[in-house]
């Protein structure tokens, strides 16, 4: 079971990619939701994604509906995480403080700064990559392997049981991320 | 399909589930922001006081509109007047997130809308009906929003064009193929983005719903009836308690299918922006700009 974080942003493009691969998957608005699927919480084949979106708002309905510590606690306890873009953020030393890394917000810009690119990612080959107002990770822990940069600048890392990419694998037909975050659970 | 205009669909697909506010201040910018925004709209005056003053309503002061960009993290929107792509050219220049082409400003041009392919910035129109979103989208809208009634407070309009949407989709859907070239003669669009309605059952860009928005249980409704989110202009700031009602908006719309917790949000949010019935309007912004 999938958890997705639907609090604002792209997350029904996550459950379709999913769904398309398989996995069966929850959509989490509020702390009745989480607590429902409380079973993942136990790790086994379960995890989670916190999709793309504007990271500033999703902080805001996370910490107001009592979502904030739970999921921490889920994923410090070994839940494994899937973060793109927005998600990326939330998961860094400033937000949910899970992942070792430290992201920086609207990296390239606004809008006229979003792009594509074509890069090697780690273990997988070349995949398409597609950037809007994305971040990047600007500093990272010695626990964390990097998978990919663009122009010298990190853009996916894993860390134990957390995935981010500063990209939007589900907006491209590629499916060989979640792939690679189905085969962490 | 170009590179800038499907990166621009997917700019529009990351505001989804999300509340745009409309905010005139960076000190409006920065409440909008911290309630939960995910982007703003900066306008010199909303809609509610563009009404109430009368006369041509222009684009906003550049000035204006980068002391909000500099005031937050999010996506910063701004209007440009129907047809005046000159206004539109200045807006692309301070690169701004999104240019809505608006009804609320006194349009430039009865006849032409904006080429908005030739823009690099993505653009968000009004549309009232099928038809007129399908022509925005051919002109290079790359978002839809219903027109609504701006600054009335009165949600009939934007539920009566959400709903003509949704139905005008259903029936693409339920046609026959060799019906789709009649309904795009009708409709007085392009027939591959009538098969597209045809075959995916949507548009093939993001919907808001947009004009006459003011509690959460206007946000539920207008989600509940196919908004994939909501834009609210003069609902926040012409309210008693902007921040909390900022607030309370944003979180009707992640949770718009669970009553008990819009209960909850709907509760002591103070005086809801006063607002004129449809009927009490003279001046009907919907009918501009077909």
């Amino acid at each position: 079971m999938i958890a997705i974080l639907a609090l604002q942003g792209a997350f029904a493009e996550h459950e379709l990619m999913l769904q398309r691969l398989g996995a069966e998957t929850r959509l989490i608005r509020n702390l009745e939701d989480w607590n429902k699927t409380l079973p993942l919480k136990g790790v086994g084949r379960s995890g989670l994604v916190i999709p793309g979106g504007e990271s500033t708002s999703m902080m805001r309905i996370m910490k107001d509906e009592g979502l904030f510590e739970p999921i921490r606690e889920a994923i410090l306890g070994g839940l494994p995480v899937l973060g793109t873009c927005a998600g990326l953020i939330m998961l860094d030393r400033n937000h949910l403080g899970v992942m070792d890394i430290l992201a920086k917000r609207n990296a390239y810009g606004r809008q006229l700064g979003s792009f594509n690119a074509e890069e090697e990612f780690k273990g997988i080959g070349n995949v398409p990559m597609t950037f809007i107002r994305a971040p990047y990770i600007e500093e990272a822990g010695p626990d964390v392997e990097i998978l990919a940069t663009v122009d010298g600048k990190i853009v996916a890392a894993r860390q134990a049981n957390t995935l981010v990419t500063a990209f939007h694998p589900e907006l491209t037909d590629d499916t060989r991320i979640h792939e690679l975050f189905l085969s962490m659970l | 399909m170009e590179d800038r205009t499907i990166l621009n669909r997917q700019l529009a697909q990351m505001l989804k589930g999300g509340v745009i506010m409309d905010v005139t201040t960076p000190e409006q910018a920065r409440i909008a922001e911290a309630a939960g925004a995910c982007a703003v709209m900066a306008l010199e005056r909303i809609p509610a006081d563009i009404r109430a003053a009368g006369g041509v309503s222009r684009m906003s002061d550049p000035k204006m509109i980068k002391g909000i960009q500099q005031a937050v993290s999010i996506p910063v929107m701004a209007k440009c007047r129907i047809g005046h792509f000159a206004e539109a050219q200045i807006l692309e220049a301070i690169e701004i997130d999104y240019i809505d082409e608006s009804e609320v400003l006194s349009p430039a041009d009865d006849i032409y809308h904006i080429d908005k392919r030739k823009f690099k910035v993505p653009f968000v129109c009004g549309a009232k009906d099928l038809g007129e979103a399908l022509r925005r989208i051919n002109e290079g809208a790359t978002m839809i929003r219903t027109k609504g009634e701006p600054g009335t407070g009165d949600i009939i309009q934007a539920v009566r064009h959400m709903r003509l949407m949704q139905s005008e989709i259903r029936r693409l859907v339920g046609m026959a193929e060799d019906e789709l070239y009649e309904a795009a003669k009708q409709l007085r669009v392009p027939y591959d983005l009538v098969q597209y309605v045809h075959e995916n059952g949507k548009l093939p860009v993001v919907n808001f719903a947009a004009g006459g928005v003011a509690t959460p249980a206007d946000a539920a409704l207008m989600m509940q009836l196919g908004a994939e989110g909501v834009f609210v202009g003069s609902g926040i700031f012409k309210s008693g308690n902007p921040e909390k009602r900022a607030q309370a908006i944003v979180k009707a719309v992640t949770n718009y299918n669970n009553p008990a917790i819009l209960a909850e949000l709907s509760e002591d949010l103070g005086e809801a922006m006063v607002g004129i019935n449809e009927s009490e309007i003279e001046l009907l912004m919907a009918e501009r700009g077909k």
